[in-house]
C-alpha cells in the first residue's frame, strides 16, 4: 500500500470515529431529552407534556404546581447536574487510576462526602453550601488517607482498590450511626445517605450544585487531553511532555469536587460513576467524547432509574436502589473477568 | 515525518541515578552518538533501564545532568523535548477498547494545541509511522486483539508518529519471537539509515545487538565497562567482565562482525 493511501485509510477512519461520537452523543441527549419529559409527566398524577408546559409557564391548581415545580423540576435538573457529575467523574478516576474499579463509589470516595453531609445536616443542623464544602473536604481527606495508607511501588493500584472498600465499609457503618444518634428514623433519608435519592431535592438545591459542576466540568475537559496520555502510562505521558503531577492533581480535585457536591445534595447515587464511564468507553471506542458521553450515561441512568423506581413499584423506592441493581452484575463480570484472565486487581 | 533527522549533542555528565536511598548509577558518562543506533548490553539490573529513564526525564540524576545541544534536560520546555526525545517504555498500558488508529494518533500530542483537531502534517506522520511498521492493515481493530508482536509494533509506530530525531527504546524486542524480533529492529535500522534517526535501544540478545549496533555501550553494576564499535570490544574477556560468563567468539565470514557462543559450564 502506498503512503497515500495510507493516508487517505487513516483519515477514513478518523473521519468514521468523529462521526460515532457525534451520533452518540446526539443520540444518548435525545435520549436524556426524552426520559427528562417522561419525569416530568408521570409520577402520582399524570400530565401530557403540554399540560407540563403550561403549568411551568402559566401555573395551575395548587396540587399541580405542587407536583410539578416543587417535586418534579428541581428532581429534573439536580439529576441532570448529578448523573452528568457522577458520570464525569467516575470516568476522570477510572482513567486516572487506569482501572475500571477504581470509582469514587467504590473506593469510598463518596462515602466519605456522604458521612460528611450527613454529619453536617442531621448531627449540626446546617445544609446548603456549608455542607457542600464539607463534603468536598471529606471526600479529599479519605482520598488522601486512601492514597496515603496505599504506599508506592508496583501492587498500588491493587492496594488502593481494596483499602478504599474496605473505607467504604466503615464510612457506611459510621452513616448508619450517625443516622440513630441523630433519631432518624425515616428509612428514606437513611437511603438518600447510604444509596441516593432524588426524593428530597429542592430548588434551592439547584445554583450552586450547578455552578460548582459547570466549572469542574470545564476544567476536567480542557484535562481531557491530557489525561488520554497519561492513560497509556507515566513513562509515555512523560516523553510526550505532558505535565503529569499538575493533571493528576487537577483531575483527582475536579473530580473529587464533582462527585462530592452532588453528594451532598443526592446521596451518593449507587453505581452510576462506576458504570457510566465504561459504557460510554466501550460505545466510542475509548475515543475522545469518551468523557462527555460517560456524564451523558449518568444522567440516563439516573433519569432511567428514578422512573422506574416512580412508577413501576408500589413502594417509592429512592433513585440509588435501582441504579445499584445495576452496578452489582458488573462488578461481579468485571472481578469473574478479572479471574478469568488471571489479571490482579 | 520530516525527511532527516537533526544530528544533537546528546550526553549524560556525570550521572548519578537510583530509587530513594540505593544508587544505581555511579558517576555515570555517556556521549551518545549522533545519527548512529546505539546499543546498551549488561546484566540484568546493572542500570540499563535506569540509564534510559535518565535521558527521558523520567528520573531526576541526584548528581550530574544529561544534556541536549549543551542546554540541561531539566531546564527545556517539555514540548522541545517532546519534540526531540522519543522513548518506548517497557510496559506501556493499552487503555480498554482503544484502536491502532486512535493510538498511534496520540504519539502526535506534543505538537497539537489545547482542542486542536489534527493537521496535514499529523495525517502525514502517522501514515508514515503505520506504513513503517506494517500495521497500516490493523488500523481499525482494537489494540487488545492485537498478538503480542503486532502489539509492540503498535508502540513503537506510536514514538515514531512523535517524530523525534532521537529514539530511546527499553528492550523493544521482549516476549517477540526471532522473526518479530528481526522484523522490528530492521525497521529501526531502516530509519537509522534513510532519516539519520539516532537510535538507542537496550537488547538483550547480545549477537542480535552486534548485528545492528553501530556502537555498543557494555554497562555492569551502574558503570560503563566499555563502549565502541561491537568488533572493536566484544571479546571473551567483556563478557566474562559483564556476564560473568565463559564464552568463545566466532567471525561471521561475510562480515567479520563476532558472534559469541555461551559456555555451558555443565559438560
Amino acid at each position: 500500500m502506498t503512503l497515500v493511501n495510507t493516508e487517505q485509510k487513516i483519515k477514513r477512519i478518523y473521519a468514521l470515529e468523529k462521526r460515532r461520537t457525534f451520533i452518540c452523543v446526539g443520540l444518548f441527549v435525545v435520549i436524556a431529552l426524552a426520559l427528562g419529559v417522561v419525569l416530568m409527566c408521570l409520577g402520582n398524577t399524570n400530565y401530557t407534556p403540554a399540560q407540563v408546559l403550561d403549568i411551568l409557564i402559566h401555573g395551575g391548581s395548587k396540587a399541580a404546581v405542587y407536583a410539578v415545580r416543587t417535586i418534579r423540576l428541581p428532581k429534573l435538573l439536580i439529576g441532570a447536574i448529578s448523573g452528568f457529575s457522577f458520570g464525569v467523574s467516575g470516568y476522570t478516576f477510572q482513567s486516572l487510576l487506569k482501572n475500571p474499579l477504581a470509582s469514587p463509589d467504590i473506593i469510598g470516595v463518596t462515602a466519605g462526602s456522604s458521612a460528611a453531609a450527613v454529619f453536617c445536616i442531621l448531627i449540626l443542623g446546617i445544609s446548603g453550601p456549608v455542607s457542600s464544602v464539607f463534603a468536598v473536604a471529606a471526600g479529599l481527606l479519605v482520598t488522601g488517607l486512601i492514597l496515603l495508607i496505599s504506599g508506592r511501588g508496583k501492587a498500588f493500584g491493587g492496594r488502593m482498590i481494596l483499602i478504599g472498600i474496605g473505607f467504604q465499609a466503615l464510612l457506611n457503618a459510621l452513616i448508619s450511626w450517625m443516622l440513630l444518634v441523630g433519631s432518624e428514623y425515616d428509612v428514606g433519608t437513611a437511603l438518600r445517605w447510604l444509596r441516593g435519592s432524588l426524593n428530597m431535592v429542592r430548588m434551592s438545591d439547584v445554583p450552586v450544585t450547578f455552578a460548582v459542576s459547570v466549572i469542574a466540568c470545564t476544567l476536567l475537559f480542557i484535562c481531557n487531553k491530557n489525561l488520554r496520555i497519561m492513560q497509556l502510562g507515566d513513562e509515555y505521558a512523560t516523553a510526550l511532555g505532558v505535565p503529569i503531577g499538575l493533571t493528576r492533581v487537577c483531575c483527582l480535585v475536579c473530580g473529587l469536587i464533582l462527585s462530592a457536591t452532588s453528594t451532598a445534595v443526592t446521596g451518593p447515587i449507587a453505581s452510576v460513576a462506576f458504570l457510566s464511564g465504561p459504557i460510554a468507553g466501550r460505545l466510542l471506542k475509548g475515543g475522545k467524547g469518551t468523557m462527555a458521553l460517560s456524564g451523558l450515561v449518568g444522567v440516563i441512568l439516573v433519569y432511567g432509574a428514578e422512573i422506574v423506581s416512580k412508577n413501576l413499584f408500589t413502594t417509592n423506592y429512592p433513585v440509588g436502589v435501582v441504579t445499584g441493581l445495576l452496578g452489582a452484575p458488573y462488578l461481579l463480570f468485571l472481578l469473574f473477568n478479572i479471574n478469568k484472565k488471571g489479571d490482579k486487581i | 515525518m520530516s525527511e532527516f533527522a537533526i544530528s544533537h549533542d546528546f550526553c549524560a555528565d556525570k550521572i548519578c541515578t537510583g530509587y530513594e536511598e540505593k544508587l544505581i548509577l555511579k558517576d555515570l558518562c555517556i556521549n551518545v552518538p549522533a545519527g548512529k543506533f546505539s546499543v546498551i548490553i549488561g546484566p540484568n539490573g546493572c542500570g540499563k533501564s535506569t540509564l534510559l529513564k535518565s535521558f527521558s526525564r523520567l528520573l531526576k540524576p541526584k548528581k550530574g545532568c544529561v544534556f541536549l545541544d549543551g542546554k540541561s534536560i531539566y531546564e527545556l520546555p517539555t514540548q522541545h523535548l517532546a519534540k526531540n526525545i522519543g522513548l518506548l517504555p517497557q510496559s506501556p498500558t493499552v487503555p480498554a477498547g482503544i484502536t491502532v488508529a486512535d493510538l498511534v494518533s496520540r504519539g502526535r500530542h506534543p505538537y497539537r494545541s489545547l482542542f486542536g483537531q489534527l493537521k496535514k502534517e499529523d495525517y502525514e506522520a502517522i501514515s508514515c509511522a503505520m506504513e513503517a511498521m506494517g500495521i497500516t492493515e490493523l488500523a481499525d481493530k482494537p489494540v487488545d486483539s492485537l498478538s503480542g508482536g503486532q502489539r509492540q509494533r503498535v508502540w513503537i509506530a506510536l514514538v515514531l508518529a512523535q517524530d523525534t530525531d532521537i529514539l530511546l527504546l527499553d528492550e523493544p524486542t521482549t516476549y517477540l519471537d526471532i522473526a518479530y524480533q528481526v522484523e522490528i529492529l530492521d525497521c529501526l535500522a531502516l530509519l537509522n539509515r534513510t532519516r539519520k534517526t539516532t537510535v538507542v535501544a537496550i537488547l538483550h540478545d547480545i549477537n542480535l545487538s552486534i548485528r545492528y549496533a553501530d556502537h555498543i555501550f557494555a554497562m555492569k553494576s551502574g558503570e560503563l565497562v566499555a563502549e565502541g564499535k561491537p568488533r572493536d570490544i566484544i571479546t571473551p574477556e567483556l563478557m566474562k567482565t559483564i556476564y560473568g560468563m565463559d564464552s568463545s567468539i566466532l567471525y561471521d565470514p561475510e562480515t567479520g562482525d563476532p558472534y559469541v557462543i555461551p559456555r555451558s559450564k555443565v559438560s
